[in-house]
């Protein structure tokens, strides 16, 4: 089958001959793939920062497509079935699991025991391949895979399983309460997810802050904004103070994650040397910019190493820090319901749709944001008649 | 884990400011205190290891299901098994995974060398995207590129291949 195939640090290509998926486990169904998205956070895998990934391996934690053969113990599901899969595998039972933390299964992931198992997300998020080819297995088909709405659209759906419930998460870790005020940084697919919730828990004011004039103008519309470039203002933490009434933010949301930019002593520590597990600026500004007793909210991926933030700053200012990976299945039922009526736009964000094949330009056009893109979709030629 | 007394009748207070809605964790985790028995394996099926799988020395068994992507091989592999035998708490554990990530990549190409592949660097980096959508950007890359790969060829063909033959060689076992 064709599949993605990782080479190395910004270095992938089609693989036409991967072998097919196999039911390796009762539980397991193989999923045939009609659309599957490039993550920022398949980003850091790309740029060689999370360990453990190997060569060989196919990346991909968010993809749609139709049951193709399921194993002795699968009953929720059925060949044929078009599903949408939650990026996390999880397997319902564990104790994490069954208070809902999808994101924290404890029996998905045997090398990393801070980390849930992801798809197609190195050997540090279980070795599993992942979804940017044209089959994938799919373990614990009974608790992730969900059935896609008749009335859906597959873009919709496919957004679904990862940016809008981490948007959404974003913003409900933040607690917003009615009138705050909530800074953004990023304005990818997930920071500008982020935004658009941030409303719905009734903030008050919300504010992005990226590089990429491209992506602050299309936020300011998008999520109905207001966005700033960082490179325009001299200090990002002093113009959140200064335009908060001096007091900082109520919320801040960490929505860019290990590759980010800003700060030329992180980026090399962090990017270049590898002594820290990349580049925490967005989260040295959010720790700094938040006000006194305000919340933290952490969704930007970084490596399991360690990272130079001002800790003593949290401290010292009595803030509350709060990330995780997305439990996606929890949150299910209720954006679902968001899309439904209207109130979210996932595909909206779609700005790319790439055949499968072409996966090496969509990686480079996705990485180096070239040509406006926001949100890159692969598909497979199989999914395209 | 250590059997915790049900009486506090001794401690004095115990318990008496204690909070339930006092949960920075909520709503994300709908709490049953399930972990203060400790870790127990729930009751599924066990999936066959078929391959080899380095499991984290801060759990004692491997998980019911994991990924058979790429296991571990050549000496990228002989790295990994050295780090798995320090926790994920050790830089010694997550410092010699990177180094072999770096050697995964040289064993990837001579592995397709020796499939008798030349990988085509330039595609896998996106080049074509690269061309169409950073024009100026691209054209600077090719002229390091071509700046590089001339020194390289300068400097390959000054040594002698022979030891550098039998490595290849090795490395298209491993894969199989
Ligand atoms: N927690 C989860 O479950 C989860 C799920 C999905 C993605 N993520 C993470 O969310 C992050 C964002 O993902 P994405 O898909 O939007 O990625 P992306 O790369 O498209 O977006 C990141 C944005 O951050 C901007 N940026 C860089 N440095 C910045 C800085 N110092 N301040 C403000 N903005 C800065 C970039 O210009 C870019 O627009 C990644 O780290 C990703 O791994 C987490
Ligand atoms: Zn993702
Ligand atoms: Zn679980």
């Amino acid at each position: 089958m064709l599949a993605m195939n990782y080479r190395g640090p910004y270095r992938v290509r089609l693989d036409r001959n991967k072998p097919m998926p196999e039911i390796l486990h009762p539980q397991d169904a193989i999923v045939r793939v009609t659309r599957a998205c490039i993550c920022g956070s398949d980003l850091h895998l790309y740029h060689g920062l999370v360990p453990d990934t190997r060569v060989g391996s196919t990346f991909g934690h968010e993809f749609v497509g139709i049951i193709e053969e399921v194993g002795p113990d699968v009953t929720k599901v059925k060949v044929g079935d078009q599903v949408l899969v939650p990026f996390n595998i999880a397997c319902g039972e564990c104790v994490f699991c069954k208070q809902e933390m999808y994101g924290n299964c404890h029996e998905s992931n045997p090398e990393a025991t801070a980390v849930g198992a992801i798809y197609g997300y190195s050997h540090t998020a279980g070795g599993y391949n992942g979804g940017q080819a044209e089959y994938v297995r799919v373990p614990y088909a009974n608790v992730g895979p969900t059935v896609i709405p008749a009335d859906m659209d597959p873009d919709d759906a496919v957004l679904l399983t990862d940016v809008v419930p981490t948007g959404y998460q974003a913003a409900e870790m933040g607690a917003i309460q009615p009138g705050d005020t909530v800074v953004v940084f990023g304005a990818g697919p997930v920071g500008i997810m982020a935004a658009k919730c941030a409303w719905l828990f009734g903030a008050g004011r919300v504010i992005v802050i990226d590089h990429l004039e491209y992506r602050l103008e299309f936020v300011r519309n998008y999520a109905q904004c207001e966005a700033y470039n960082f490179k325009s203002l001299e200090d990002p933490v002093l113009f959140i103070k200064k335009t908060t009434g001096w007091l900082g933010a109520d919320v801040c949301i960490d929505a860019v994650g290990a590759d980010a930019s800003g700060n030329a002593m992180q980026s090399i520590t962090g990017k270049k040397l590898l002594l820290q597990a990349g580049a925490a600026t967005a989260l040295h500004w959010a720790i700094n910019a938040v006000k006194k007793g305000g919340v933290v909210s952490i969704v930007g991926v970084y490596g399991p190493t360690d990272n130079l933030v001002p800790i003593g700053n949290m401290m010292n200012k009595g803030i509350t820090m709060r990330g995780n990976q997305t439990s996606v299945k929890r949150l299910l039922p209720r954006l679902i319901e968001h899309v439904q009526a209207g109130r979210l736009n996932p595909k909206g964000i779609i700005t790319h749709r790439v055949p499968l094949e072409e996966v090496a330009d969509a990686y480079h056009i996705f990485s180096a944001k070239l040509d406006e893109c926001i949100k890159p979709v692969l598909i497979p030629s199989s999914a395209r008649a | 884990m250590e059997t915790t007394p049900k009486d506090y009748s001794h401690i004095k207070g115990w318990g008496i400011d204690a909070d339930p809605h006092n949960n920075p964790s909520y709503p994300i985790k709908h709490r049953t205190n399930g972990e203060h028995a400790g870790y127990v394996r729930p009751d599924l099926p066990q999936q066959p290891e078929t391959v080899e799988v380095l499991h984290s020395n801060e759990r004692p068994n491997l998980t019911a299901v994991f990924g058979t992507s790429a296991p571990p091989s050549g000496l990228s592999g002989m790295i990994r098994r050295l780090a798995f035998r320090y926790s994920e708490n050790e830089y010694r554990h997550w410092l010699p995974l990177l180094l072999a990530d770096r050697v995964n990549v040289v064993e990837g190409i001579l592995d397709d060398l020796a499939h008798g592949h030349i990988p085509n660097i330039f595609a896998e980096k996106g080049g074509k995207a690269d061309w169409k959508y950073n024009r100026a950007g691209a054209i600077r890359s090719i002229a390091v590129g071509a700046l590089l790969t001339t020194g390289a060829l300068v400097l390959l063909t000054r040594k002698s291949k022979a030891p550098r033959r039998s490595k290849t060689r090795s490395n298209a076992r491993d894969k199989a």
